[in-house]
């Protein structure tokens, strides 16, 4: 038997909330629980288990993000802390957070577009994209809001975003990839 | 996964040749970090790079773990990614020859990762349904990757195949040249046999058909011819008979957890 949970132990939703105001640290103005990857959060006797998927296998912001959890929790004097990774089901921006996706475009990267391509079909036909279009594409030019968007890369900054330009006000910007 | 044979050595083995393909490749692809034509193409290279880092870590960290229970060590004792990353000799990596042959110019290169990414999407959408949970996981996850990295390769081998003159010549001359390499991805052998029974793997010949139509779409649209089937070139996914190049490939690869045992940082 593990030890029990201490009576004064925080409960789980304000957990979340603490874990709602750390960052992700490649996009600050958007949260860890925005980012959909906080998977769990369990109190395992005394000890606090936080669940975390990460975004694409080879993100080199992982240990990082494990270590802000840590940090965020530990400083409201949670000591035992347990960080699981679970890859099954794999991370979809279908889990961003609507609050997220609303900052995502307020601070100049276009939100995935939902009406894109396949996710989580792994059972239909082999790819059939000659023309590139996987990961869907920007629904307007977070700047401007113009409809005639040119991609420029389809990849960015970091593996979650893609290089797209705006026709209308010139400006490029980062689209953040449908998967 | 409890009835019939022990299938861990053979699973071991897959794992390896999974990991190996992910690790040797992406290692090839992260020497055109900061040298790429131009600086979209730079990261983009350096992005797929670093997903095939990533799955290769899955990959072989499950193999350590695959490994350690058949050895019966206990936890403390058992190896690492990166000990089967930085510590195996060329004899005992797994990979197929296609991800080992030097990059050549940039063509080749977004050639040889067509031809690697066509096989890969088939190969994890046939995985996502193993019936080993942990394959099916990793596959599951790495298949998006992938269909994002087949996305780009066929549209740069379209692109440069139907381009000029110069493109489509190179991309021709990539192609004759990496072509002999693609029948290792469907070659079998025991392993693959106890595997596919236990459904656990596909059969990897059981791949081809969608394979060849892929390549037949992609490269028609791309201008380009599909040499005459030669006899398959491997000895990769065996470790019988690697190619000489990736000795050389290990040397930088490992050359600083050989120098320097244990380093971290
Ligand atoms: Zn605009």
């Amino acid at each position: 038997m593990p030890p029990p949970r201490p009576k004064s132990a925080p409960d789980i939703a304000r957990i979340w909330e603490w874990l709602d105001a750390v960052p992700d640290p490649e996009i600050p103005v958007i949260s860890l629980v925005d980012l959909g990857i906080i998977r769990d959060v369990a109190w395992q006797g005394d000890r606090l288990v936080v669940t975390v998927t990460p975004t694409y296998s080879g993100c080199p912001a992982t240990a990082v993000i494990r270590l802000d959890i840590e940090t965020a929790l530990r400083a409201q004097g949670i000591d035992k802390i347990e960080i699981q990774t679970r890859i099954a089901p794999p991370w979809t921006t279908d889990w961003l957070t609507e609050k997220g996706r609303v900052r995502l475009e307020e601070y100049g990267i276009a939100p995935p577009s939902p009406a894109c391509g396949p996710t989580g079909d792994l059972t239909g036909s082999p790819a059939g994209r000659g023309a590139g279009r996987g990961a869907g594409e920007p629904a307007r030019c977070p700047r401007c809001g113009g409809m005639e968007l040119t991609r420029v890369s389809q990849f960015g900054s970091t593996p979650c975003k893609a290089h797209w330009r705006c026709q209308s006000c010139l400006e490029p910007f980062d689209y953040f990839k449908c998967i | 996964m409890a009835d019939g044979p022990d299938q861990s050595p053979a699973l071991l083995e897959f794992l390896l040749r999974m990991g190996d393909n992910t690790l040797i490749l992406g290692h090839r692809v992260s020497e055109w970090c900061g040298k790429a034509p131009v600086l979209e193409e730079d990261i983009a290279l350096a992005n797929i790079a670093l997903d095939l880092i990533g799955q290769t870590r899955m990959w072989l960290g499950l193999a350590a773990e695959v490994q350690g229970e058949i050895l019966g060590e206990v936890q403390g004792d058992r190896k690492s990614a990166d000990d089967l990353a930085f510590l195996r000799d060329a004899w005992q990596f797994r990979n197929v020859l296609l991800c080992e042959i030097p990059n050549g110019d940039f063509g080749q290169t977004l050639m040889r990762q067509f031809l690697f990414d066509a096989w890969h999407d088939c190969q994890l959408r046939q995985l996502a349904g193993s019936a080993d949970d942990r394959v099916a996981a990793i596959a599951a996850k790495a298949a998006k990757e992938v269909t994002y990295h087949l996305d780009r390769s066929s549209g740069t081998v379209i692109g440069l195949g139907d381009g000029s003159p110069e493109s489509h010549a190179r991309m021709q001359t990539a192609l004759d040249h990496l072509y002999p390499y693609v029948g290792e991805l469907f070659l079998s052998d025991p392993v693959d046999d106890a595997l596919s029974a236990a459904g656990i793997a596909p059969d990897p010949g059981a791949l081809r058909p969608a394979y060849d139509a892929t390549l037949t779409r992609v490269l028609g649209e791309a201008t380009l011819v599909i040499p005459q089937a030669s006899r398959a070139r491997g000895g990769g996914r065996d470790g019988r008979m690697h190619t000489e190049h990736l000795g050389h490939l290990l040397t930088s690869m490992q050359w600083l957890q050989r120098a320097y045992p244990g380093a971290t940082w």
